[in-house]
């Protein structure tokens, strides 16, 4: 292989999407939720996903990490094909992911520093100094230094939303997924998860995809906003083209106007 | 025609039943083989067998106390009308070593252990701490079944050991304030019981625990959503391993009378 064409394996193996979603459909006690469902994710890049509750946003996540499994369609993770592997054969997979929950999802059985360091004592053979300095750096990056051995039930909303967040970088993960990351908080702290994010973001250079439905959320960390309706995806594109979309069904949710019924006005 | 939809109904709840059978059944076998390919670590384990032995140890000998005391105060009139009065120990004692003993112990835990396991994997499940595991590529039968099946399977041995004697206890003192002769009535209850009513008593408090374990989880791992959804998993939880308890008790009875019978050739005297 010529130096030229090494240049353009590597270049289009950078481009190949990590996840790919491939004529996905699925549906819960008769409710469709996905409808033939094509979607990619590009590397190192923020996705954020919308669309309003109920329509599959936190499903999608589950099925990329192999939580659900789909009715029918193929769902690829960096090339490979994981939609009919085993639990074990996902193991190695997810550790790649570190993934977000809407409730934290903390496990109330262990303190802060053992939720941070589930993964690293799961997958790592580390030293217990290694271990708790790289608790304390996760911690310390989402400003939460010297919570160690505080429980789940002695955080706040946002705090917990921030230790899931650390647990969820612990072990450097090349994809974050996100659920409903600022849903129940205040602005402000709902603010503070964002520049988290993109803290985050900045610094370990991860693929993130984010499902929200909240608009100020979605235009600050997004690189590009997808949006779900009734199973299908209806608007694709950077925040100001979503912004600017024609969609009537995207401007109703954007702008958060229910009596939205004629086309919009841009801008 | 009237008569399909009654058949249908039966139909679709053997189904489910059937399919129920079929979940429970993988789920025991990816426990068991989680068990025999995996060894538990112990910070995982002490916890459990901390909620499970030393937590549940006040009620088990309240139980047990209460089984030996009923027992006696039951048993004495019934000795005393044909002047035999001290062999109400060895009714009571063998009574409380083979049976009550064990199944009381059993159904106690059931209760206790069962219903708390079934609430609290229920709760990581709505909650979605279930997910979190698997989602960090740990799995949930691993972390938190086979752990909470070695904590109860160990320990309710030593409870129904605890129960046994505590009911022991309790019958004799009662019989004592009645007046038996407290030579007479333990060389009676020597004369009867056999190392061998002990050891089935105990042995069959391991099957109720495994049992309890991996009922009280199955249905943990099973709940549905919300606060009614985690009440239904630990009711459901409690009522079918107090169901279990009770079949295998009976099974388990005809086998080791089985056994008994092949090693020493006859039955024990009261079962």
């Amino acid at each position: 292989m010529s130096v030229a064409q090494g240049d353009i394996a590597r270049r289009t193996a950078a481009e190949e999407p990590i996840i790919r979603l491939v004529n996905v459909w699925k549906e819960f006690a008769g409710n469709e939720v996905f409808r033939d469902l094509v979607l990619e994710f590009r590397r190192a890049a923020t996705t954020v996903v919308l669309g309003p509750s109920g329509v599959g946003k936190s499903v999608m996540l589950k099925l990329i990490l192999g939580l659900l499994k789909p009715d029918r369609g193929r769902i690829f993770v960096d090339g490979t094909d994981t939609t009919d592997l085993s639990e074990r054969d996902l193991m190695p997979i997810r550790t790649r992911f570190g993934m977000v929950f809407q409730g934290a999802a903390l496990f109330d059985f262990l303190p802060v520093r053992e939720n941070v360091a589930f993964a690293l004592r799961e997958h790592k053979r580390l030293r217990e100094d290694e271990v708790e300095r790289i608790v304390r750096e996760k911690l310390a990056m989402v400003d939460l230094a010297g919570t160690e051995n505080l429980w789940p039930e002695e955080l706040s909303g946002g705090m917990k939303k921030r230790v899931g967040l650390a647990r969820a970088i612990a072990m450097d993960p090349e994809v974050i997924l996100y659920d409903e990351p600022t849903t129940g908080l205040d602005p402000v702290t709902a603010d503070t998860i964002n520049e988290m994010i993109l803290k985050c973001q900045r610094e370990l250079e991860t693929t993130s995809i984010v499902v929200t439905h909240d608009m100020a959320s979605a235009y600050k960390v997004g690189d590009r906003l997808v949006m779900l309706h009734e199973g299908r995806i209806i608007a694709d594109g950077t925040p100001h083209q979503i912004r600017t979309s024609a969609d009537v069904r995207v401007q109703r949710f954007v702008r958060g106007d229910a009596m939205l019924s004629t086309g919009p006005t841009n801008g | 025609m009237p008569i399909r939809k009654p058949i249908a109904t039966v139909g679709a709840y053997v189904g489910d039943q059937i399919e129920g059978l079929g979940r429970f059944s993988v789920f025991t076998a990816q426990m068991f083989r989680w068990l025999a390919t995996d060894a538990t670590r112990w910070r995982l384990l002490r916890p459990q067998l901390y909620a499970v032995g030393v937590r549940s140890l006040p009620v088990i000998v309240i139980t047990g106390a209460f089984v030996g005391m009923v027992l006696a105060a039951q048993s004495y009139y019934q000795f005393e009308a044909i002047g035999r009065a001290s062999w109400s120990g060895a009714v009571i004692n063998v009574s409380v070593v083979k049976e009550l003993g064990p199944v009381l112990a059993g159904i106690m835990l059931a209760g206790m252990v069962g219903g708390s396991l079934a609430a609290e994997l229920g709760t990581m499940k709505v909650t979605e701490q279930i997910d979190a595991l698997r989602a960090m590529g740990a799995d949930p039968i691993r972390h938190l079944v086979v752990p909470r099946f070695i904590a109860t399977f160990l320990m309710i041995p030593f409870l129904t050991i605890y129960c046994d004697f505590v009911g022991i206890v309790g019958g004799y003192l009662v019989a004592w304030s009645y007046g038996v002769d407290t030579h007479e009535y333990w060389m009676h209850s020597a004369d009867v019981i056999e190392n061998w009513d002990i050891f089935s008593g105990v042995l069959k408090s391991t099957f109720f625990g495994a049992a309890i374990a991996l009922i009280s989880c199955y249905k943990g791992f099973g709940s549905r959503q919300g606060a009614y959804g985690v009440g239904m998993a630990a009711l459901e939880a409690f009522v079918s391993s107090f169901v279990a308890i009770l079949v295998l008790d009976f099974f388990i009875v005809l086998l080791l009378n089985g056994v008994y019978d092949l090693i020493w050739g006859r039955v024990g005297v009261f079962l």
